[in-house]
């Protein structure tokens, strides 16, 4: 729990005095010519994030706190923990301020020798500095890499540059402020749900429904007693921007939730967050705590008399969870199974009762949205996809991690130059968007504007923000097929053909890559997957066909090749390849036959080698052990 | 689905006082929590456990049934501190993974899918690892021992006990 | 909440109250929308798919089961997009279903066959899954073959929230889901009180009821056995509907010819029993309400033995407000082997007497090891309407051609009091019929008691017993019982004398024995044929019943006498189960 001293504010003009009295203490990571606050000369923010923290970010921070103690510089240098920075390729990264130095891939021995240059001697050290892949050269400030110039950061401001368990620092970057200003306005709320319809800010989730109006409907349902949840369930292989925003920001969704709730008129909110992610369940517990010591949550806010609660739920295991009527009986401890709508929770929720469900990101975008004016929000993004959007960038791609682009950026420059192309110089196959339920773009198709129109258009979808980057390696049957296996095990088993229909296209695709397939499975495919879509009762099963729908689409071919060629054209597919021994390059040293563990090679001493393929299990053993000859292929 | 708590195991039921104690103003909705504090009490849900859950919360303990199943993050029996899969996958098959197999059921005297009674090993199988040319080969946790003779199982087995 | 609206099905207009499904405004249509999950007894679900609609605007298909008309609301159910889903569905279902469908109990009366027919499901183009699951035979009533389930959820439904018993639960999920007692327990491992309506409620053979055909055919074919049997008074309104007759319809002599042909040696009437029933309970309860150290109070029935079982299950507390009385097959099996055998020289040992119930409970009950009074098992087998419809298809009788036949003497008559024990009120009606005339010594002025009847799942009636007024609830199917419990345990709060309590919804007429119904309003057909029969029969009042008089004159000497102790009073136990609680194993 944080060690800071709350006293709780009474009013705006209470919020407004701890934001002057805490804004000296962060300004020299603003101004680096700022004066001193507390004798302390350098910030050196340390990223945490589970991504860093899993690189060895928490030796990092050891060492760092170990050294300057050695060094008698632990009272002038402040070691602060940060949630995500964004460029998870990089971890551990830290940034020294007031120098703003950015540094990656750093060791805990590297620490002595950072402290000693930059800290004591105000010079960066070369080493350690990110260096442009193109030219080569070292880039001291972060801002100036491409990954991070190329982004529009609205929603990620504070993300990697507070200390996400101090709610001081969300404050002296203007947080709460946008919660005082709905205040201000209570009694005109309709002017506030103005602001949020203005601003064109679509549901994050994926369903891409209008936020004000989604909110005016739940609002407007009849019922003293109202609900608002935040989706924190976030369960997309591949997805991790609402955990990146609740470890590095999570007062902004507290203060985008109580603004929702004053708009909505609920009184009681519900975070559902999987319990995969404990340390945003900390962070907001903690960051709960703070808002209620301050006055910012529970009874009469900021002296307003008006009051709202907020609990956090902790999800069991069930990705089917993220569909809002599953998550509502998973919070009222039910099996979370979905039923059908209508009644909408707008109408009939939680209990019963009226029932708003945003995401972490739809909330996270609210503050910003009072604050600024919906307006200014949609200045941003395009005719019918307003704002931005935060994408996890991972897969195949040199630059791994977190990206904020506005809308209508093109999927190539996300791709291409922040995610810095295909790694090892591969050639870019195709894009998944969405995860289970989305589909995926050929190059063909990276071209067009990313919004939520025009990804379905393509056969894809916005979905929560994961985008997973294939290369020529990767088979994309057998992708489809992993998809597949996913919502098969996820599907609560409720309706028809979401529980039978993706066991039966699981089946059939799993045929296919194992060199079974017959002639008329992409067709039997194509009409499970067009009625599965229709018939299924909810988001789950209805968009469960679309990894498959959208590679039949665009990678027809392969399909084709595995079915009557038994071959798999990106060589994945292990039951559809064959060992054998290139009998001019093998010198026969018998290292293969040594290590087949079913004894399938045969040859003698000095001679050529063969592989009994009817043996040959495809381990891939054979091929690592001939070293010297490099004589063993796989086709 | 397996059913019932290993024998000899005695459910300290007092132990879920504080849990109750803890959810007892939650009137609505509590289930999970509960369940989910109970089986960080307990390593898992002993059947005793949930008895006393359904009758504090008035839920019917099929339901409790169907919301323990549906969900990855419960377990219905205990699993150990350290978790051994033991391959059973082509190569480690005719590698004689099967002897590895019985040699680990005499050392920690259960069968696949049991947990011993000091809680220390669950022993699983699993159809490939991918450490084909180590084979025969069993993980526990994330160490992968390959090479393995039946033989040198309980030496092994014993760099884990403490 | 009674605000019309009109929506367009299919082209045309239909004006219906707002809230109505799409599936109930299209049937005021003629169109007929296919469902599985579906039941009118439980709440939509809308999980199988096969009920699935377009409509105008949406994205997927709706389902038609749950799908609220709103006005305007543009619906089609017949288009290519909703013929080929459903198709498929159905395709799906039995992909994963056992195809032994010329053996199952519940061949040519299955819903998913039904629909594979209707709806022109021609080849299966997917794998069969095998089955995986044990055929659960831990109920002394119903057998489970989980294989066959197509988890539509409908016993899962009506158990938890018709009977409150959460006997089932939905367990695992996606492609592993089971529906299944707690711990994937048996059912007579649990606290299932074998009302058996998850066996009427089954669309398919996945829960079916315990067959006891062949031993009593056994016993039939066996010379040295005299094979005697008791009808039950719902069955008669009943039977006729596994024949194609309409419910309701009493085939009374029909069902006792058939008995004769079959090879019964003698046709008798649990009415008769249910006559004696009367006598024995009217008088326990006018005992208790003079002098309340004879008995608690209030006083409840005691002849549904699926109610019974719930209540030494959920309330071993108050099993003392159960009337001592044994239930009429229960009465009728331990005089049948002793007055009976007595009075026609049979050598009680030879006697197999067999009871024809609407009840799946009863074949548990007939296994109490008190239900030996005469020295023997006073029932040997209980055979379900269910069951004798297939013991007449398979021994050849013609029902449609059958002539009518009477009851066998002695203990063959009853009265109109006692035909009505077979629906919900009736078993009141009947006490407060003869309750009435030995109190007050005057004849009721109303013979039928309209203060008592109706659907309404727990009712309220006084009734003056000249100047005494007593009040009187009626309970039927468990969840309304659990009430009248609660209602006890909170110190009876309106003051009942005597409640009549069925386990089953609708009492006896829809018991777990029945035959499936699909007729919306069975219930109410069923009942209807009940009072029918009433007013139809010679004798309306049990105690004037010229054999009971005669049972009582010879051999029992009086209601509530030791002779009746002996043999037609009982005592419960505490079953030390309830919701919360699966047996150790």
């Amino acid at each position: 729990m944080s060690t800071e001293n709350l006293t709780r504010l009474k009013s705006a003009d209470d919020l407004e005095a701890m934001k002057n009295e805490a804004l000296p203490k962060i300004a020299i990571r603003k101004d680096p010519s700022a004066p001193l606050h507390g004798g302390v000369t350098h910030h050196i923010m340390i990223c945490c994030d589970t991504g860093c923290a899993s690189s060895g970010a928490r030796k990092i921070v050891d060492a760092f706190e170990a050294d300057l103690k050695e060094k008698g510089l632990d009272k002038t240098v402040d070691v602060v923990v940060i949630g995500c920075h964004g460029f998870c390729e990089m971890g551990p990264l830290i940034v020294v301020y007031p120098d703003d130095v950015y540094y990656v891939h750093l060791k805990p021995e590297d620490i002595p020798e950072i402290v000693e240059e930059t800290v004591r001697g105000g010079r960066p050290v070369e080493r350690f500095l990110y260096h442009d892949r193109e030219t080569l050269k070292p880039i001291v400030h972060y801002k100036e890499i491409e990954f991070y110039a190329r982004q529009k950061r609205i929603l990620l401001t504070n993300c990697g540059h507070i200390n996400p368990e101090s709610v001081t620092e969300y404050i002296a970057n203007d947080g709460y402020k946008a919660l005082a200003k709905a205040l201000s306005q209570k009694d005109n709320t309709d002017a506030l749900l103005e602001e949020v319809k203005k601003s064109g800010l679509r549901g994050r989730g994926g369903g891409g429904f209008p936020t004000g109006r989604k909110w005016e409907l739940c609002r407007n349902a009849p019922g003293d007693k109202k609900y608002i949840i935040c989706n924190a369930d976030e369960g997309d292989p591949g997805a991790f921007m609402d955990r990146s925003l609740m470890e590095g920001d999570p007062h902004r969704l507290l203060e985008g939730m109580i603004i929702g709730g004053l708009i909505i008129g609920a009184d009681e909110g519900y975070i559902y967050c999987r319990a995969e992610y404990p340390y945003a369940i900390r962070r907001l517990r903690i960051a709960i705590a703070q808002a209620e010591a301050l006055g910012l949550l529970g009874n009469d806010i900021l002296g307003s008399g008006w009051s709202f609660h907020l609990h956090i739920k902790e999800g069991a295991g069930a990705f089917v969870c993220g569909e809002e009527t599953a998550l509502i009986h998973s919070i009222e401890g039910k099996r979370g199974m979905p039923t059908a709508r209508p009644p909408f929770p707008a109408i009939s929720g939680l209990w019963e009762k009226p029932t708003n469900n945003n995401n972490v990101e739809t909330w996270a975008n609210i503050p910003g949205i009072i604050r600024n004016g919906g307006d200014w929000y949609a200045s941003f993004g395009t005719q019918g996809s307003k704002g931005t959007k935060v994408f996890a960038l991972t897969g195949k791609v040199r630059n791994t991690g977190l990206a904020e682009v506005p809308m209508g950026i093109t999927m190539r420059e996300v791709i291409f130059n922040i995610a810095g192309g295909i790694q090892n110089d591969k050639k870019f196959k195709a894009v998944q968007i969405g995860g289970p339920s989305g589909g995926c773009l050929p190059e063909s198709m990276i071209d067009r504007p990313v919004d939520y129109e025009s990804l379905i258009d393509a056969g894809a979808m916005m979905g929560s923000g994961g985008l997973v980057v294939v290369d020529e390696d990767t088979c994309m049957v057998d992708l489809a097929r992993f998809f597949l296996s996913f919502t098969r095990d996820e599907s609560c088993g409720k309706c028809t053909p979401c529980r039978e229909g993706s066991t039966r296209m699981l089946n059939i695709l799993t045929a296919i890559c194992q060199g079974k397939g017959k002639p008329g499975d992409i067709e039997l495919l194509e009409e499970l997957a067009r009625n599965i879509k229709l018939s299924s009762l909810c988001g789950l099963g209805q968009t469960c066909p679309n990894p498959i729908l959208s590679t039949i689409r665009y990678f027809r071919h392969e399909y084709e090749a595995h079915i009557y060629e038994k071959k798999c054209p990106a060589g994945q597919c292990v039951d559809l390849m064959t060992y054998w021994i290139d009998t001019e390059k093998c010198i026969g040293c018998g290292a293969c036959k040594k290590i087949c563990p079913v004894s399938a090679i045969d040859g003698n001493k000095k001679e050529p080698h063969v592989i009994d393929v009817m043996k040959c299990i495809k381990c891939g053993s054979c091929i690592e052990a001939c070293k010297k000859a490099h004589a063993i292929s796989r086709k | 689905m397996g059913s019932t708590s290993p024998t000899g195991q005695n459910v300290d039921l007092a132990r879920l006082d504080a849990v109750f104690d803890k959810y007892k103003d939650m009137a609505k909705g509590s289930l999970i929590p509960v369940l989910q504090a109970a089986q960080d009490t307990y390593g898992y849900l002993p059947i005793k456990a949930l008895d006393a859950i359904a009758k504090q919360l008035a839920i019917p303990i099929s339901q409790i049934y169907g919301v323990v199943t549906f969900y990855a993050q419960f377990r219905l029996s205990p699993r150990g501190k350290h978790i051994i899969r033991s391959c059973q996958g082509t190569a480690c098959h005719v590698r004689n993974s099967a002897r590895i197999l019985e040699s680990l059921k005499t050392a920690l005297g259960i069968a696949p899918g049991g947990t011993t009674e000091d809680l220390q090993f669950t022993l699983e199988t699993v159809a490939c690892i991918g450490c084909c040319s180590l084979a025969p080969v069993m993980m526990i946790d994330t160490d992968a021992h390959g090479r393995l003779r039946p033989d040198r199982v309980p030496k092994i087995l014993d760099s884990y006990s403490n | 909440m009674s605000k019309n609206v009109t929506v367009t099905i299919d082209s045309q207009k239909v004006t219906v109250p707002a809230g109505v499904t799409v599936w109930g405004a299209a049937r005021k249509l003629g169109i007929n929308i296919p469902t599985l999950c579906h039941h009118f007894d439980v709440k939509p679900y809308s999980g199988c798919r096969v009920c699935l609609v377009e409509v105008k605007g949406g994205r997927a298909l709706a389902a038609a089961c749950s799908f609220p008309v709103s006005d305007g609301l543009e619906i089609y159910t017949n288009t290519p997009k909703v013929r080929e889903a459903r198709r498929l569905v159905v395709e799906l279902l039995l992909a994963n279903h056992p195809h032994d469908c010329l053996t199952c109990d519940r061949n040519q009366n299955c819903e998913l066959q039904r629909l594979a027919l209707d709806l022109g499901v021609k080849e299966i183009r997917f794998e069969k899954s095998k089955p995986t699951w044990e055929i659960d035979r831990t109920s002394p009533s119903l057998v489970r073959d989980p294989n066959k389930c197509v988890l539509c959820g409908r016993c899962v439904r009506f158990c938890s929230d018709k009977q409150t018993c959460a006997v089932y639960t939905f367990a695992n999920r996606g492609f592993s889901s089971i529906v299944t007692p707690a711990f994937g327990k048996g059912l007579g491992e649990v606290a299932c009180t074998l009302c058996g309506q998850c066996s009427t409620i089954c669309p398919v053979g996945a829960i079916t009821v315990k067959d006891d055909t062949e031993a009593v055919l056994k016993a039939i074919d066996d010379p040295e056995k005299i094979v005697i049997v008791q009808t039950a008074p719902s069955v008669r309104v009943a039977l006729g509907e596994l024949f194609g007759q309409a419910p309701g319809s009493i085939v009374t002599g029909k069902m006792v010819a058939g008995l004769k042909r079959v090879g019964f040696d003698r046709v008798l009437d649990t009415n008769f029993t249910a006559d004696v029933t009367i006598m024995e309970e009217a008088t326990e309860f006018l005992h208790r309400l003079g002098s309340p150290d004879k008995g608690k109070m209030p006083m409840i029935t005691s002849c549904s033995p699926g109610w019974i079982n719930f209540m030494e299950m959920f309330y071993p507390d108050l099993v003392e407000h159960h009337s001592t009385c044994k239930s009429p097959q229960q009465i009728f099996g331990a005089l049948v082997k002793t007055f009976y055998a007595e009075r026609e020289k049979i050598d009680p040992a030879r006697i197999v007497s067999v009871s024809i119930m609407p009840c799946t409970a009863k074949k548990f009950e007939c296994t109490r090891p008190e239900m030996n009074a005469s020295g023997y098992q006073d029932v040997d087998y209980v055979l379900t309407t269910r069951e004798l419809g297939k013991l007449f298809k398979s021994c050849g009788v013609s029902f449609d051609d059958i002539k009518p036949e009477a009851y066998d003497p002695v203990m063959g008559i009853g009265t109109g009091a006692g035909t009505i024990f077979g629906n919900t009120g009736g078993v009141m009606e009947a006490a407060l019929r003869t309750a009435y005339e030995v109190v007050t010594k005057k004849t009721l002025p109303a013979l039928e008691l309209t203060a008592v009847r109706g659907m309404a799942g727990l009712r309220e009636a006084e009734i003056d017993l000249d100047g005494t007024k007593i009040k009187v609830a009626i309970a039927h199917g468990l969840g309304n019982a659990r009430k009248v419990m609660e209602a006890i345990k909170a110190g009876n709060p309106n003051n009942w004398h005597f409640i009549e309590v069925m386990a089953c919804p609708g009492g006896c007429i829809s018991g777990g024995g029945q035959p499936i119904a699909h007729d919306i309003n069975y219930r109410a057909k069923r009942t209807a044929g009940l009072y029918e029969d009433d007013r139809q029969l010679q004798f309306r009042k049990s105690h004037e019943n010229p054999e009971v008089k005669a049972l009582y004159a010879e051999y029992l000497k009086e209601p509530g006498g030791h002779m009746s102790h002996k043999l037609l009073h009982t005592t419960f136990h505490n079953a030390h189960m309830d919701l919360f609680t699966v047996l150790e194993s």
